[in-house]
């Protein structure tokens, strides 16, 4: 066994995995990785299943140090700067932590949440099947609450695999695609309006139980005490501020608020993902569009696998290439039959 | 034949969940069909439904869109809740301890001066009520039972209170519930329990279900905290009447 040691970590960050499913009906709420297919990634990289937990890292900056062993880790998700010992790492890859190396990772650029995946998984004890933390719930291994310093992962230590990357699909731009309802019928035409036509920002109050937008008020027809009723990953509930708030996996299973849209499955991770202060928008899709969305979303998930690649000294260079953009050109570099990489007086002509 | 029932109202929870709605209100006999539909599908489970969620006056169907779409098994679902409500096999009772007043029960002196009677008086009125578990939600464990005798029906507290304790016995609108973890509350505190409804490491970890039938009896404060001592070491202590 070796283990990873948490040298420093931000708030916000907790061992999460695909959820603990099967007990709304009891009021336990689901938990799990905010960003699921950036989750699955960062398993497959070092062969896990794709839903194990992994440490889901919040928007700060990170430490993690390799003791009694080497351990072996993927990164995925939120782009940030990360380094071994000054050595620079690259995201969507899996990489080797010597016995008493230091993974040191940046802030989040672009993004919030980032997945640090540990080859052979994280030891722990599964409620519901799952190690996810619910603080509120006192649950979650092997810490039920957010990972602190000097907290220690077990694990069982790297297997000496080489390392690979994976090449992700670019992420979607545009608006956060919603579907109406269950309660679109508590507001008006002018408050559909104004939710769909305005500009959101996701307020710094924000957690993993929900997402609270700033904006414009969202006025209620009748009021907005309902009885309550169920709700979803991605609900879109307006109390009686005005201010919706976005359900995340750390929800209440039920809410006697008003929920006038909700956030598309392919969708989620991409919403989860968007940095307190940035302006976006929604726009409402037809449930088949939604459904098919979220049918490629379940097809690429369980293909991620195949886009494993291992990492080779040619490999590097294509991405090199890329960066100068001549990537036309070094697809060349690759191929199987000419097995020659070009020179760069070839490469210069494109 | 019995007469047909009305169809529910399918609404979109989302590309993966379907609401079907049977009243728009605290409703017992829409509660009854939420948790008559939720026990067919548990006998008959439908090919793609993963997980079921009753509440008061809906049944959250969550489901995976890659087994079945929406107009498909929102066709199925109106369907099945409109056949014959099934006889429940077996109806648990539940008789749960409560310690009701003075500081396990803030509100009960205010409850008495509000409703023009004596804390005796509420007291004896909560006891002998019958109830039944509607839903659990909010947070684990959390047993919203519908019952409650229409005297005691009162409004929420305008200013909900931030923490309340765990094993919260109140009032609120037209309900009653047990809570279980402490936590954010805006309805009336009577008294305390004992009994977890919810507890890691004990067999079962959720002690009630939507459906079950609920009384109370009072005990002193001695007794519950023996109570208290005996649960926290994994004991039931709420006694099943019909074991």
């Amino acid at each position: 066994m070796s283990k990873l040691v948490i040298s420093a970590i931000g708030p916000a960050s907790s061992v999460q995995d695909g959820g603990r499913h099967g007990a709304q009906r009891y009021g336990l709420t689901p938990s799990g990785a905010v960003d699921q297919l950036a989750l699955a990634a960062a398993n497959c990289l070092v062969g896990n299943e794709l839903f194990a937990a992994a440490i889901e890292i919040g928007p700060f900056g990170a430490a993690f140090t390799a003791r009694e062993g080497a351990v072996r880790v993927a990164l995925a998700g939120a782009p940030r700067n990360a380094d071994i010992s000054g050595r620079t790492v690259a995201s969507d890859t899996s990489m080797t932590l010597a016995d008493g190396e230091t993974l040191t990772l940046g802030f989040a650029r672009g993004g919030s949440f980032s997945y640090l995946a540990i080859e052979g998984g994280i030891a722990g004890e599964l409620m519901f099947g799952s190690l996810a933390v619910n603080a509120r719930a006192g649950l979650g291994s092997p810490y039920p609450r957010p990972l602190q310093a000097a907290d220690e992962l077990q694990t069982a230590g790297a297997s000496g695999a080489s390392e690979r990357r994976i090449d992700l699909p670019a992420v979607p731009e545009g608006p956060i695609r919603v579907v109406m309802g269950p309660q679109d019928d508590e507001f008006g035409e002018a408050a559909t309006k104004l939710f769909l036509d305005s500009e959101w920002k996701i307020s710094a109050t924000s957690d993993r139980m929900g997402y609270r937008l700033e904006g414009p008020v969202i006025k209620h027809l009748h009021g907005h005490n309902i009885v309550s009723d169920g709700t979803v990953n991605g609900s879109i509930q307006v109390p009686g501020n005005g201010a919706p708030i976005v359900l995340m996996p750390d929800r209440g299973t039920s809410g006697g608020y008003p929920k006038i849209a909700t956030v598309m499955t392919a969708d989620l991770g991409r919403f989860a993902q968007i940095p307190a202060g940035r302006g976006f928008r929604f726009r409402a899709v037809s449930m088949a569009e939604a459904q098919a969305e979220a049918r490629k979303f379940a097809q690429l998930l369980r293909t991620l696998p195949g886009r494993v690649k291992a990492i080779e000294n040619f490999d590097l260079n294509i991405e090199a290439l890329q960066d100068a953009n001549v990537a036309g050109a070094a697809v060349s570099a690759v191929d199987a039959a000419t097995w020659q990489i070009p020179s760069a007086d070839a490469l210069a002509q494109d | 034949m019995a007469a047909t029932l009305s169809p529910p109202r399918i609404l979109p929870s989302g590309d993966s969940a379907i609401t079907v709605e049977f009243s728009r209100n605290i409703d017992d006999a829409a509660n009854q069909r939420v948790l008559a539909l939720d026990r067919i599908l548990a006998r008959d489970p439908v090919s793609g439904v993963t997980e079921t969620v009753p509440t008061y006056r809906s049944l959250l169907v969550h489901y995976d869109p890659v087994q079945i779409d929406f107009d498909a098994l929102g066709a199925k679902l109106v369907a099945l809740a409109q056949l014959p409500v099934p006889p429940t096999t077996k109806t648990r009772r539940w008789r749960i301890p409560v310690v009701y007043g003075g500081e396990h029960g803030i509100d009960l002196e205010d409850v008495a001066k509000t409703l023009k009677t004596t804390p005796d008086d509420i007291v004896a009125r909560h006891v002998a009520g019958n109830y039944r578990v509607a839903m659990i939600g909010f947070t684990p464990g959390w047993s919203y039972l519908g019952g409650l005798e229409k005297f005691l029906h009162m409004p929420r507290r305008k200013n909900p209170r931030l923490l309340t304790p765990a094993g919260t016995i109140s009032i609120g609108g037209v309900q009653t519930g047990v809570q279980c973890l402490a936590g954010p509350s805006g309805w009336h505190l009577l008294g305390r329990t004992a009994v977890r409804t919810y507890q890691l490491h004990r067999d079962p970890i959720f002690l009630l279900e939507p459906g079950d039938h609920v009384t109370f009896s009072a005990v002193d404060a001695k007794t519950f905290a023996e109570q208290d001592r005996a649960a926290e070491a994994g004991e039931i202590v709420a006694e099943l009447m019909n074991a």
